[in-house]
């Protein structure tokens, strides 16, 4: 019922009250702004994750995964379910494009040896285990790298957690080769806490924006630890595709 | 035990045997009505204007959206169907030797189609809508057969049926089909003009609206020439009658505007949501205007009548909304309009041309049913991705905004402003459709 009564406050669509209609991808994803936040600026005090300023290419992956059940959440599933490639690219587009502030991190109750835990394995891994650090391929600011890795800073606790945990259980997963699924399998679940309490705790740098892309094969060479190899989607050519007709012909 | 019980025993034993012999006989004689396939044009024929109308059938009868799995490889099959007896999971029709139709002679398509038996002989679930299907003609089924046939084959087996017994036995099915299906030919009407025929055999036929949009019975039976609406099994979407003026008939609507919803779903005066965006998505908006017009002048033509008494929630029992409209709840819903709605459906619930539907004289929102707009608002969606509307606006959920109870003094509110005068919502309708089984 907090929950409830937090977004309802935070995150109503009463906050675009004032807005007169216009013909704009702003005012055709109202839908997605009721739990994201206007523009996408979710703050980490719900459940729902920001979507301003992530990757195009990643939002626009996800959103393929909802709706070819790769993902799951029932809401989005639906929402997302009826559209088509061209119009979920032009909508993961929009948000990618939003540069708005973060908030400052949530104040924190883990103890003091779980953030060092979680600390530990966001940046160095645990080569024993032959678990890459977060960073590899995250970017060393965590804010994501370029064309379509995501930041992980920003982030709800709960929604960290529910999604290490969906991919441990085989319940969240990615195109194949899914790398993210491999390497969550060598995690327990107290590595997944210690790691979702430490990022969630941390604050957003100043310069927030995801890393070039060049940055992750630099950072993967570097490290100790293999990153194994990771499967992406084509993506939509945004303005020749005629409604989609590749997304209907793949459902 | 006597010489004469002994004999009664027997001769009871006789009635029954018979009886049950003669049982059997009749349902087997009402399952193997009309299998004997009309013969299909002479000698294979892959024609590329072959294929083309089989892929035009097929999406017709909208196959594709039941026979594939959400991100699967199309018509391999494996959807799960829910059914409140249990899930009916979808076939393989791609041309695969052991998964898939291959092996299916056009004569083992055709019966499939026209009398829900499988090449092996074993009964189909009418999940599958051959009560429907059993209308296509011999000529469209042979071209959808050489369509399916000429996929790339996919080796997929579908999961086992998962039906409680005893709706999983072939016994079962029987009586059901004894009950519920006879195989039928579209006879056109000689009185009525070409396009209204052709709009019947589309819609009784590949069309299968009957499937959603006519009430069933608590065995799953339908008829398939009523459209008088009826609640979606499983899925808690009420598929509004066709013929009720005061729900989606459309006697009154111009035949261009029908075409333009089936086409893009949107028209000047309703736009399509949930299971009947997935059916302007895949099926409708590829098919022909002209087609589109035929089912759009046979629609219109139905017997027309008002909605009123059908198999509805306790809600379209209880008092009128108008009776209500000053009180305390509809004060409460009117306050949440105008802090949630009313910025995109406007001050007097006119809507936005071409984004938002008016809300003022929609006969959604009066309907006897509500479990639609009980959906909508928790739940927001899109209209479809068309190629007539490829950037549709959508409608959120508030089901983490509002609470049960407000978003019935919500619908309350609708439906008794701007001269609506329909039945009010409970807060209980609210949160059946939140615990609904699709969650």
């Amino acid at each position: 019922m907090l929950l409830v009564g937090l977004l309802s406050t935070l995150t109503s669509p009463g906050v675009l009250a004032a807005a007169v209609f216009e013909d704009s991808i702003a005012q055709r994803t109202i839908a997605c702004t009721t739990c994201h936040g206007p523009e996408g600026r979710a703050a980490p005090d719900g459940y729902y994750p920001r979507l301003a300023g992530k990757p195009a290419a990643y939002l626009y992956q996800q959103l393929l995964n909802f709706r070819e059940g790769r993902r799951h959440y029932g809401l989005m599933t639906q929402m997302v379910a009826p559209l088509s490639d061209a119009y979920l690219m032009e909508i993961a587009q929009y948000f990618a494009n939003q540069q708005v502030p973060y908030p400052a991190a949530q104040p924190h109750k883990a103890p003091a040896s779980l953030l060092a835990r979680g600390r530990e394995l966001v940046l160095h891994g645990d080569a024993a285990r032959q678990v890459p650090a977060c960073v590899q391929c995250h970017g060393e600011r965590m804010t994501g790298v370029l064309p379509q890795v995501p930041g992980l800073l920003g982030l709800p606790l709960d929604y960290l957690n529910a999604q290490l945990g969906a991919w441990k259980t085989g319940k969240r997963r990615a195109h194949a080769p899914d790398c993210m699924a491999q390497m969550v399998q060598r995690l327990s679940l107290d590595d997944i806490n210690a790691a979702s309490n430490w990022l969630a705790a941390q604050a957003v740098p100043a310069q927030s924006q995801p890393a070039p892309a060049h940055a992750t094969a630099a950072a993967a060479a570097k490290a100790g630890v293999p990153v194994p190899a990771c499967g992406s989607v084509a993506l939509p050519t945004a303005t020749a595709a005629p409604a989609g007709a590749a997304g209907r012909a793949a459902k | 035990m006597t010489q004469m019980t002994r004999a009664r025993l027997w001769r009871r034993f006789s009635w029954a045997a018979s009886a049950a012999l003669l049982l059997t006989g009749l349902l087997w004689l009402l399952n193997t009505r009309d299998e004997t396939a009309p013969a299909g044009p002479p000698g294979p024929d892959n024609s590329a204007a072959l294929l083309a109308r089989g892929e035009y059938i097929s999406r017709a009868g909208n196959c594709m959206s039941c026979h594939t799995v959400p991100g699967g490889v199309p018509y391999a099959g494996g959807r799960g169907i829910d059914t409140p007896f249990g899930t009916v999971f979808s076939s393989n029709l791609t041309p695969d030797r052991d998964t898939g139709l291959r092996n299916w002679s056009r004569n083992d398509f055709w019966r499939a189609l026209h009398n829900g038996r499988s090449k092996d002989g074993h009964l189909l679930y009418p999940a599958f809508p051959y009560t429907s299907y059993t209308q296509v003609s011999r000529a469209d089924s042979d071209a959808l057969h050489a369509y399916l046939q000429s996929l790339p084959a996919v080796a997929a087996r579908p999961p086992a049926h998962t039906l409680r017994w005893p709706f999983n036995t072939q016994a079962a099915l029987s009586v059901w089909r004894a009950l519920y299906f006879s195989p039928g030919s579209f006879v056109p009407e000689p009185v009525q003009s070409a396009d209204w025929n052709r709009g019947a055999y589309l819609v009784r036929g590949l069309g299968h609206c009957s499937a959603c949009h006519s009430a069933r019975d608590a065995l799953g039976g339908s008829s398939p020439l009523d459209l008088a609406g009826g609640l979606i099994p499983m899925q808690n979407w009420y598929a509004p009658s066709l013929s009720a003026k005061n729900e989606a008939g459309l006697a009154d609507w111009p035949v261009d505007e029908v075409v333009t919803l089936l086409q893009t779903g949107v028209a000047p005066h309703a736009s399509v949501l949930g299971p009947m965006a997935e059916v302007v998505l895949h099926s409708t908006q590829y098919m022909s205007p002209a087609d589109l017009r035929a089912m759009a002048v046979y629609l219109k033509a139905l017997p027309h009548s008002d909605n009123l008494a059908p198999d509805l929630p306790s809600a379209a029992r209880g008092p009128r909304a108008t009776a209500l409209a000053t009180s305390s709840s509809a004060r409460a819903g009117a306050q949440l309009y105008e802090n949630h709605c009313a910025q995109c459906h406007g001050e007097k619930g006119q809507g936005v041309a071409g984004a938002y539907p008016a809300l003022a004289g929609n006969r959604a929102l009066s309907m006897p049913a509500t479990t639609n707009l009980v959906q909508i608002v928790l739940y927001g969606g899109y209209a479809p991705a068309t190629a007539g509307n490829p950037r549709p606006y959508g409608m959120p959920p508030f089901m983490l905004v509002l609470s049960d109870s407000e978003i019935a003094n919500l619908l309350t509110y609708l439906r008794s402003a701007w001269g609506h005068q329909a039945v009010e919502v409970s807060a209980l309708d609210v949160n059946r459709a939140r615990s609904g089984p699709q969650r």
